[in-house]
């Protein structure tokens, strides 16, 4: 008895991780799949449906908007938090005084909630009391700055808010990924005649190409799951324009009582998400086993 | 005019001083090889030579130009790093005319010097290749063929070799001789292997300490070496410094180790200063190579030693002597047969030896 | 007469690049302390903010300095008003977090090290994927399994409880703390546990004698991540509990968005930094083992 439990020990003492992952995430998400195929309302229901429920989720324009919105963020924030990450990084390595007070404060806000992001931002972008009111006092009478209360310009206020929170997080990525390289090649380049510039342009942002790859999959990956930040700064509105995925999905199951509908868009994010993981897993795990 | 002129170079990182007062001179088609230990100054001393790094005192001259705060890129020079340092995302091509690219060359003249160093090189069939896809040999091939196409006035070798392994090491060190020969560049070599140096320079600067040692020729740092560093750091294995005191009596000059009463006449010795040489304690320096087992020449020094230990490497022996209970070696052919713990007759090639200060180190 | 030439002209590339230099290295700081003030901006309006009067605020801008050091907004924020019902204050609901933190914490960074340590020292046919089945958790959008956990934690009898977030924190933190051991265990040399072997130690020997001592590093970037996770999270919080049992993120948003009276921008700004206190302490002492946690966490994919 004892020999099989030694034996069998590494096996028993992994089976608790492996056991709550399956359940608690396969079990959950397959139990979800399958709600998604149902007519379920306020309770689960177990007869099958087929599509309609991915039906009635193309056809919702809440779901549109959401999705429209989905993409607009991603592309901004992608782009806002890569490139203000890069020149950070870039900047960053010139052997700056001050290299770690920068860089703690570049990196803070990736410590607070994106609960606590979205109220400051909220405050900050108040149409009467915000920067409006601040450049106003400073005596541009006309400016305004109402994006927050505005139908078509509130979705880039969660842009600013959420490359505020994130660009540090690619300028950590890319700082390290500079630092990785060995300053041969550098000296080389200088001995080429490389300019600062060129080093850069043509010789170290090249080789930073899996970088940029984790980037886009982690960027991408926030992003379709953001929920904290619009809830805090503009609960999906004015109205629904700035409603989400992460949005629908709580309202249509838990105030809107359609489980099945919810369970839907669920599935839907899953699969936008797995999209993306999976490639990228894939070939770092290939790059793993390559070594 | 001299190709390189370093004059009083100084060069502190804070309060660590890594080259003191350095002067060194190279004229064209020289291959210098800066020798030394892990330490010494002298990849610091390469990479200010290359404008790499700064200058705390004394100046860099190329063709006579004072370049001691000229750019890398405006200075002639090209260099061939340990790593090879070849751009990653680049292919062999981009790599090579990279460096031209940058100082706005013609398109043609590029084309040009790509194609004949290419194909002097052989690297031609691997141009469109990225460096992950060469092999060690062929990246090396590449780095120098990136330094070559850009035909400076001086090019630099950074521990090319240190990376390769035992054979490779070999085989790249007669193409790197041979090209030098074809090409009769001026070449600034640094490494701290000693076979290497000797094979490959025509003048070699050992450095310790930021402190050039001994700038000769090979041959004259083989039998000539200036100090005891020199002469230990040299040669494998390295010469035996025999500790002892001199005599001189009318004239003639003896050795003695200390605990031996057996005196070594020493006869055409050059000495630097014939003064005050009687009871002078010295180290009496005998290479292994000359300590022969049949007696080689007339004034051949017999003496009789007890052999304690012996390594067979091959194609010889080395064969460990007591003498007054200091250690000496010597290397034999493997197919002489040597007795332990006994007694054996040895030659000693008086005319082979170095004396030095034992205080001072230094050969006298 | 070409020497001089040559020479001046050494001598002008030398000046050129001495003013374009200091011109770089000043643009450079500029741009610098630009994006610094972007980001600094948001955190001093914010305790500016909580430092002044309504009247202050109304009449001011954002960036004006308060006049005095008003603490009365943060006495709200933080107990009250003690008006009785209808009154949100964060103090309950910093505890509540407290109380679900520190067990999540523990449990999920345990079984993540027990988890990585079988996964890189006792290896098995297929340990590959049993690393891959466990990853694939830390990337899933957790609205997949919303309502399934919802309903168990129904069923279990310990919804809109501190437990019941304990247990979804804890769930839901091992990919994650168990990528950090993995990885981390993965560089330690299997030599070292060849040894013990050799030596006569069993499994758990091993753990706690070899291996828990050099896992310092690991451990503080593992419960710093977690740390920050769990106290930082919302959509749990929100969706599993409401009321008596929410953790201080939702409190917050509930104050916040709470329009029974006159909008209190002071007290809201409070409680933000009430709510964000402890991770940015963290932060700012064990900063370099946030980063750490984020980059190999990563960029090991």
């Amino acid at each position: 008895m004892f020999k099989w439990l030694e034996k069998n020990l590494p096996k028993i003492v992994m089976a608790p991780a492996v056991g709550l992952i399956g359940w608690f995430v396969y079990g959950f998400v397959l139990w979800t799949l399958y709600i998604s195929f149902t007519n379920s309302k306020i309770l689960p229901k177990y007869e099958l449906w087929g599509f309609g429920q991915y039906e009635k989720l193309w056809a919702s324009r809440k779901w549109l908007i959401a999705v429209d919105n989905l993409l607009i963020f991603t592309a901004l924030f992608l782009i806002f938090c890569v490139v203000i990450g890069i020149i950070l990084a870039i900047f960053l390595d010139q052997k700056i005084r001050a290299e770690g007070l920068l860089r703690t404060i570049y990196l803070y806000p990736m410590a607070l909630s994106f609960i606590v992001t979205g109220t400051a931002w909220k405050w900050i972008l108040n149409p009467t009391l915000g920067i409006q009111k601040m450049f106003r006092d400073w005596g541009f009478e006309n400016f305004t700055f109402d994006w927050l209360v505005d139908r078509e310009m509130a979705i880039y206020t969660i842009v600013i808010a959420g490359v505020w929170q994130s660009a540090g997080f690619v300028m950590a990525l890319f700082l390290a990924g500079l630092r990785s390289v060995e300053d041969e090649i550098v000296k080389a380049a200088k001995i080429d005649g490389a300019s600062l510039f060129t080093v850069y342009w043509k010789i170290l942002l090249p080789m930073m190409r899996p970088v940029f790859f984790t980037s886009f999959v982690i960027l991408v990956h926030i992003s379709i799951k953001s929920y904290d930040l619009i809830v805090a700064l503009t609960q999906g509105g004015p109205g629904i324009s700035t409603t989400m995925p992460a949005l629908y999905m709580t309202q249509t199951a838990f105030h809107k009582s359609q489980v099945g509908l919810s369970a839907a868009s669920a599935m839907m994010m899953f699969m936008a998400v797995a999209a993306v993981i999976i490639p990228y897993l894939y070939s770092e795990l290939r790059r793993e086993n390559a070594r | 005019m001299k190709t390189l002129k370093i004059e009083e170079l100084s060069k502190n990182f804070g309060s660590t001083e890594v080259l003191r007062k350095i002067n060194l001179e190279i004229d064209e088609g020289n291959f210098l090889v800066l020798l030394g230990p892990s330490g010494c100054g002298k990849s610091t001393l390469l990479n200010i030579i290359a404008g790499l790094e700064t200058i705390n005192e004394g100046n860099v001259f190329i063709d006579d130009y004072n370049v001691s705060k000229v750019e890398p890129k405006d200075r002639n020079i090209a260099m061939v790093f340990q790593s090879y340092a070849l751009y990653p995302s680049m292919n062999v091509r981009e790599n090579m005319i990279f460096g031209l690219k940058q100082a706005k060359t013609s398109k043609e003249k590029i084309e040009e010097q790509l194609e004949k160093v290419s194909k002097f090189l052989q690297v031609d069939q691997l141009l469109e290749r990225k460096p992950s896809q060469l092999s060690g040999g062929q990246r090396q091939r590449v780095a120098i063929g990136r330094a070559l196409v850009r035909e400076p006035r001086i090019f630099l070798f950074d521990e090319p070799l240190s990376n390769l392994d035992a054979k490779l090491r070999v085989e790249m060190r007669r193409e790197i001789k041979k090209l030098h020969q074809q090409l009769k560049t001026t070449v600034v070599y640094v490494t701290h292997d000693q076979t290497e140096a000797m094979s490959l320079g025509t003048r070699i600067a050992i450095m310790n300490h930021g402190v050039i040692q001994q700038n000769d020729t090979p041959e004259n740092i083989y039998n000539k070496p200036s100090n005891t560093f020199v002469a230990d750091f040299i040669g494998s294995p390295s010469m035996n410094l025999i500790k002892g005191t001199l005599k001189e009596t009318s004239g003639e000059i003896s050795f003695t180790a200390s605990g031996s009463n057996v005196e070594i006449p020493i006869k055409d010795y050059e000495f630097k200063d014939k003064s005050n040489l009687n009871n002078k304690e010295i180290y009496f320096g005998i290479r292994p190579e000359h300590i022969y087992f049949k007696k080689s020449n007339e004034i051949d020094f017999e003496i009789n030693l007890r052999a304690n230990l012996s390594e067979y490497i091959g194609h010889e022996q080395i064969i460990t002597f007591d003498y007054a209970n200091q250690e000496i070696l010597a290397k034999f052919p493997s197919t002489i047969k040597i007795e332990l713990a006994k007694e054996t007759k040895l030659f000693f090639d008086i005319t082979q030896i170095s004396l030095f200060d034992a205080k001072t180190d230094e050969r006298i | 007469m070409q020497d001089s030439l040559k020479s001046s002209s050494y001598q002008q590339l030398e000046q050129k690049s001495k003013y374009t230099n200091m011109f770089l290295r000043w643009f450079l700081y500029f741009i610098l302390i630009l994006f610094a003030s972007y980001f600094i901006f948001p955190l001093y309006v914010m305790v500016v903010t909580s430092l002044k009067t309504m009247e202050e605020i109304r009449q001011g801008t954002l960036l004006s300095w308060p006049s005095g050091l008003n603490l009365e907004s943060w006495a709200v924020a933080w107990g009250g008003r003690g008006y009785g019902a209808g009154d949100t204050f964060l103090r309950p609901y910093f505890w509540n977090s407290i109380k679900m933190v520190v067990p999540a914490v523990f449990f999920s960074t345990f079984i993540g090290a027990m988890t990585g340590y079988v996964l890189t020292k006792w290896r098995f046919k297929g340990d590959q994927w049993v690393f891959l089945f466990l990853l694939f958790g830390c990337f899933i959008p957790f609205q997949a399994i919303l309502l399934p956990m919802a309903r168990t934690l129904g069923v279990l009898g310990i919804s809109n409880s501190v437990v019941g977030l304990v247990l979804v924190h804890t769930v839901y933190g091992i990919p994650f703390t168990t990528l950090f051991f993995r990885n981390y265990y993965v560089s330690v040399p299997t030599e070292l546990v060849k040894a013990a072997r050799i030596d006569g130690a069993g499994f758990f020997k091993i753990f706690f004698k070899i291996l828990l001592p050099i896992s310092a590093p690991i451990i503080v970037v593992t419960i710093i991540w977690q740390f920050t996770q769990i106290w930082n999270d919302f959509l749990f919080g929100s969706t599993f509990s409401f009321g008596e049992a929410a953790p201080i993120q939702v409190a917050l948003n509930n104050m916040v968005l709470s329009s029974t009276s006159v909008k209190e921008y002071n007290v809201d700004m409070a409680s933000a930094i009430i709510a964000g206190i402890p991770t940015l302490i963290v932060y700012v002492l064990a900063g370099k083992y946030f980063i750490r946690g984020l980059t190999s966490g990563a960029v090991k994919g």
